[in-house]
């Protein structure tokens, strides 16, 4: 056992990495839920987006279309949960359920012929040398670009949801979507926006997975880490800043476990393996139990249907 | 622009229709992806849902059928009642392993003991109850802790393939087996082993469950004031409160019976078809039942026919894998469309569609 | 003459099975109040969102200020000068006044700003409003003023009231008239909408009767009498339920300093309630909506548990018992919402006789329920309180409000209660349905039961009880006599005017 091996400053560098897909995909269903729907299908979203966004990148080398693709693969498919729940009014839980199935079936399919293959890497950010600077350089100035991406995102949403307009409305919508259509505002299409940058988020996410973390495309690969968003989503909340800490959180976790089955402890690998997902669920657990009163932190209307009447 | 208009009262044909049209939806839309993947679509539908019964090797594929479906259906019944009510266990697969886990080990105890009288029963109550056991940690935090019990559940999927990999790899791993992960075969252990009763049909101890399963489950859901009781839950939990429903013990009876039922499915699918713990032991049954559940429109007859259907596109899949070269992903793919119809198509049950302009906002 | 501000002709709206609007048609005048006069279903709700822009008609030409007028959303109709404040409000709890406010405005300022003029606009008006709070905490007077000062922020020319006075005690309807009147002195026009006939003839200039989606009348509801106006309304002379003499008995249901928190986010708590309820009572419950109505019916039907001995009935501690258990020792209740408290909407009416009834009707034997018996029970509630429907198999929203309500109070009455607690009987309810739900409720006093009516309603409830007392802010006022109390006593007793001023 060699617990010198494990470096604190590449731990918290690579915990931001690992944290990266997870904290996209729960910013993406923290809009999508204060919008008063609950996507259970992050899973089956972050897959999609993993398996485009690596079957795009070796197709064409370039990392970048392959983000791009994995989003918006992801989007198309959050756009059929948007059409099932919103216009056809199905129920939000087991069409998210759906919707994760289906995932992990169709990206299986499509990513049969991409499995023992490897992508050019994209590169990271350097910023001028800063990178050389001791601790802060690794953590701060060396990371690749969705890292800081990920974090201006959860900027960008808790501006929009606090200050802008649009987010209000959003918010609006998510709390008493009755309320909103009799102002004048369109619930469905808000939703629809909504979900749509919900699959964006999580096929970023997922493309990440394939393409920086592991990176390789396997057969349902993204192992519960939509759940873990959607987790996530509770832990925070629905704030955007508490995400952030969420996810991070988590990612350290994973990271530290990963660490401790090299450093070789003696803890058997698979309760380590299974640490992450137990320490989410205490983590819920702890949060539910707290907030047992103040229930009305949770988007009034979230998982309910919309049904313009008259 | 289409326009939707809530009927007065849901539609009881469209209620039986829409699985039909989601089922005949599914196949073309599949026929279409498959056509996309360089394969005669006629055939490959051809290959699913039809020779598997009639074809040419029907006689090794019917016996498939109930091997298939048993844990399907056994599983999805248990669901089905939590699904009603809105307690929504999706952790059936972690419930099947660590059933099949506990069932296992307590045959494995016994062996090399011969007395299937008593080694048998007694690994099917170890299978429900650990089935039953890891059903309760979601009930019991969404209970005492007002935890979300479907993130709970499954994520306990995971914890519990992780404890499959330890037990195929330590505790339970084959003495005999030359180092090779898994445990020992139960089906050559005669006290252990779930046989098949009917030489080729496939039926075996799983599959008298799951039809019992489904009886119980018709009666407690149609006469049984319990089964009222989930049933009004599902529909207005306002008014079930107002009834008299106690939520607590609700959730946890629902969990509790899919949990068990669930392990019940992993015990005999260890002791039977599969045989042994292994690191792969589990193939997504628990995720299929979901869509099995709602295929079966929650009701238990339902459930039979969907079980029986998902099983035959199971085989199907494998055989146009074989003959077509079809990818195994396909059949996974097609069932989750299979969902997508069913959701989409449900609307029409509970809403008249019109075409046209839209006069009214 | 000059052109009238909203001139409507011919305007029609057909739903599937229901004609809600047949060729209505009527003008209001620049800086008067007009009233829309019409009991539940008489079609009012769909005129007004046609002239908001939520609902387009289907035949039919509105004018606003002599332009053709035909508003494809609410923010034209707030554009071109309407502003209305909804009856069920279109609030957000979890949002604050000053974004609720913002919401409901075409161009808000930034928020600083509109704080201010909020603040502004709330004191002229008179109606104190803190921006900054969080809308779920107000009551239902403070949540109405936020709807009232949103429209008025943007200074509009029509402003359309869906029945603004059902959630205000007296005095706050007094100020809130002058409110109105003052402006109406600034050239406001305003529709009002009400079934309270004695409320439009001292505020309003001019009624509109809608009677099944048609204009029958208009009259000066100034010379006109309330009893005219009714007649319009109603269609025919209604029968006023006689409460009968009977002496009382001994005491059936006692609560004794009863407190318990609301399990909702944003209820309200009850506090220290006490009350006895003798049998052959009928103890009326006033009280402005949000004041712990639901959590009273809910403590007293067993939904919400509570110290065992703060609720008695017969002199046995309850508090800890289920609705079942409560059942069965003969108290009942009947919720006000009839969809998804009282009833099970996509269940059948036999499924929802059996939901309260299968204990006290003996339908289950050994938990299986005899569904036979269920059904039977349903068709004798529905013949009984002449419930109209096609069957005993149709889903409870198949049925109208008003038959919905016979049904579910009907079910109750008929399990001959001990205690029965009914909140807004007659909620939504027409007005001849109203008469025999309330008559049934005293047939059920008269034979010995006593019965605690909670309702909005100050007229209903001045008609039936026996005694009276009033819910405010979770807590009960001593209960009194019925007979002889006035109007100011009432309002002082359901809390004044919950810190409004008189506008200056």
């Amino acid at each position: 056992m060699d617990f010198g091996s494990i470096n604190p400053v590449l731990l918290i560098a690579s915990l931001m990495v690992a944290s990266t897909p997870i904290l996209l995909a729960a910013i993406g269903e923290l809009v999508v839920e204060r919008s008063g729907v609950l996507n259970l299908g992050v899973e089956g979203m972050m897959i999609v987006g993993a398996v485009t966004g690596f079957i795009v990148t070796v197709e064409t080398q370039s990392p970048a279309l392959g983000f791009i693709a994995g989003a918006l693969g992801a989007t198309l498919l959050s756009l059929v949960f948007g059409v099932l729940t919103q216009v056809f009014l199905s129920n939000q839980v087991a069409t998210g359920l759906g919707l994760t199935l289906f995932g992990l079936g169709i990206s299986a399919l499509m990513g049969q012929e991409y499995a023992q293959l490897r992508t050019p890497t994209s590169p990271r950010w350097e910023f001028f040398g800063l990178d050389e600077l001791p601790v802060i350089g690794p953590i701060a100035f060396n990371q690749h670009p969705l890292v800081y991406l990920s974090l201006i995102l959860v900027i960008f949403v808790w501006w929009f949801l606090k200050t802008t307009r649009s987010g209000m409305i959003l918010r609006a919508v998510g709390e008493n979507h009755d309320a909103a259509h009799a102002l004048g505002y369109s619930v469905i299409g808000t939703r629809f926006a909504a979900i749509a940058f919900g699959g964006a988020c999580a096929g970023l996410g997922g493309a990440f997975l394939s393409l920086v973390i592991v990176p390789q495309w396997t057969d349902g690969m993204t192992a519960g880490r939509g759940w873990i968003a959607l987790a996530i989503v509770v832990f925070a909340s629905w704030k955007a800043g508490r995400v952030l800490l969420g996810a991070y959180l988590f990612g350290g976790i994973s990271v530290l476990q990963l660490n401790l089955q090299a450093a070789g402890i003696a803890i058997p690998v698979e309760l380590l393996s299974m640490s992450p997902y137990l320490i989410t669920i205490l983590v819920l657990v702890i949060i539910s139990s707290g907030r047992a009163s103040a229930s009305g932190q949770a988007p009034a209307s979230l998982g309910r249907a919309f049904h313009a009447s008259g | 622009m289409i326009r939707l208009e809530k009927r007065a009262a849901p539609s009881r044909i469209w209620a039986y229709l829409t699985p039909v049209v989601a089922v005949l939806a599914t196949m073309v839309a599949g026929g279409a992806l498959f056509a996309l993947l360089g394969t005669d679509p006629w055939q490959a539908i051809r290959t699913i849902f039809w020779d598997p019964i009639f074809g040419e090797f029907a006689f090794y594929y019917r016996g498939q059928l109930l091997v298939k479906a048993g844990p399907l259906i056994l599983i999805a019944v248990g669901l089905a009642l939590g699904f009603k009510a809105g307690i929504w266990n999706i952790g059936a697969e972690g419930q099947y392993i660590i059933g099949a886990i506990c069932g296992a080990a307590v045959g494995l105890a016994f062996y090399p003991m011969e007395a299937r009288w008593l080694i048998f029963p007694l690994m099917v109550i170890a299978g429900a109850i650990g089935g039953f056991l890891w059903a309760m940690i979601p009930g019991i935090l969404r209970t005492r802790f007002n935890t979300n019990e479907i993130l709970v559940s499954l994520l306990l999927v995971y914890v519990a393939e992780q404890i499959l990999a330890w037990m195929a790899l330590g505790p339970l791993r084959n003495p005999e087996g030359a180092g090779f992960p898994g445990s020992r075969n139960l089906r050559n252990y005669e006290s252990a082993a779930n046989t098949e009763l009917f030489a080729g049909t496939g039926m075996h101890w799983g599959v008298v469950a799951a039809l019992i399963a489904v009886i119980f489950a018709y009666i407690l859901l149609s006469r049984h004031l319990t089964g009222f009781h989930i049933r009004l839950t599902g529909e207005s939990p306002r008014a079930a409160r107002f009834a008299g429903v106690n939520p607590t013990r609700l959730v946890l009876f629902c969990l509790g019976v899919s949990g068990a039922l669930a392990g019940l499915a992993g015990l005999f699918e260890v002791a039977g078809p599969s045989g042994q713990i292994s690191i792969d032991f589990n193939v997504g049954y628990g995720f299929t039942a979901i869509i099995v559940a709602f295929l079966g429109r929650l009701h238990p007859v339902g459930i039979l026919l969907a079980g029986l259907l998902m099983a035959l596109t199971y085989i199907g899949g494998e055989a146009a894998q074989a003959t077509l070269g079809l990818p195994a992903a396909a059949i996974q793919a097609f069932q989750g469309m299979l969902l997508f119809f069913l959701l989409g198509f449900d609307v029409l049950t509970n809403f008249r569609v019109r075409f046209g302009a839209r006069a009214a906002a | 003459m000059t052109t009238p501000l909203l001139q409507v002709e011919g305007l029609t709206k057909a739903y599937p099975g229901v004609i809600a609007n047949d060729d209505v048609g009527f003008s209001i005048g620049k800086g008067t109040v007009h009233a829309l006069l019409g009991e539940n279903g008489a079609g009012k709700s769909t005129l007004v969102k046609m002239v908001y822009g939520l609902v387009r008609s289907d035949q039919g030409e509105m004018r606003f200020d002599g332009e053709v007028f035909s508003p494809a959303s609410p923010h034209e109709a707030r554009s071109t000068g309407i502003a209305m404040v909804f009856q069920h409000f279109s609030l957000f709890d979890a949002l604050d006044v000053a974004e609720n406010v913002a919401l409901g405005m075409e161009d808000p300022p930034p928020m600083r700003t509109l704080a201010r003029q909020i603040q502004d606009v709330s004191e002229s008006y008179g109606l104190p409003l803190n921006p900054d709070r969080l809308v779920g905490d107000l009551s239902a007077g403070e949540r109405q003023r936020v709807e009232i000062i949103r429209c008025l922020l943007q200074d509009p020319k029509l402003l359309i009231m869906d029945e603004p006075t059902s959630v205000l005690t007296p005095q706050e309807v007094e100020i809130l008239f002058q409110t109105l009147r003052k402006l109406q002195s600034e050239g406001t026009s305003i529709l009002y909408i009400s079934h309270k006939l004695e409320e439009i003839r001292t505020l309003c200039d001019a009624a509109t009767i809608l009677r099944l989606g048609k204009v029958v009348g208009s009259a000066d509801p100034k010379v006109t009498s309330a009893r005219d106006l009714a007649a319009m309304m109603v269609g025919e002379e209604l029968k006023v339920p006689a409460a009968r003499d009977h002496s009382l008995g001994d005491v059936a249901l006692r609560v004794d300093g009863l407190s318990v928190a609301s399990p909702g986010a944003f209820g309200t708590s009850l506090k220290e309630i006490s009350l006895e309820l003798r049998k052959g009572e009928v103890l009326g419950v006033g009280g402005v909506a949000g004041n712990g109505q639901d959590e009273l019916l809910g403590v007293l039907s067993g939904e919400i548990k509570s110290p065992a001995a703060a609720i008695l009935l017969d002199e046995k501690p309850v508090g800890q018992l289920g609705p079942v258990e409560r059942r069965a020792l003969g108290l009942l209740a009947a919720p006000e919402e009839r969809l998804g408290h009282a009833a099970a909407p996509d269940m059948s009416l036999s499924e929802n006789a059996a939901l309260s009834g299968w204990l006290r009707k003996g339908m289950v034997n050994r938990n299986i329920v005899d569904w036979k018996k269920a059904r039977n029970f349903a068709s004798e509630v529905i013949s009984t309180f002449d419930v109209r429907t096609p069957g005993t198999e149709v889903p409870a929203r198949a049925l109208s409000g008003g038959n919905l309500q016979k049904f579910v109070v009907g079910r109750e009455i008929l399990q001959s209660p001990e205690v029965l607690v009914v909140n807004q009987p007659t909620w939504g309810v027409d007005a001849s349905a109203a008469a025999a739900i309330r008559q049934a409720l005293l047939d059920l006093a008269a034979a010995g039961a006593a019965v605690l009516v909670i309702s909005q309603d100050l007229d209903e409830l001045m008609e039936i009880s026996t005694t009276f007392a009033a819910l405010n802010e979770g807590r009960l006022s001593k209960v009194r006599p019925a007979q002889g109390l006035t109007i100011d006593e009432i309002g002082m007793m359901m809390g004044g005017a919950h810190g409004m001023e008189v506008a200056s």
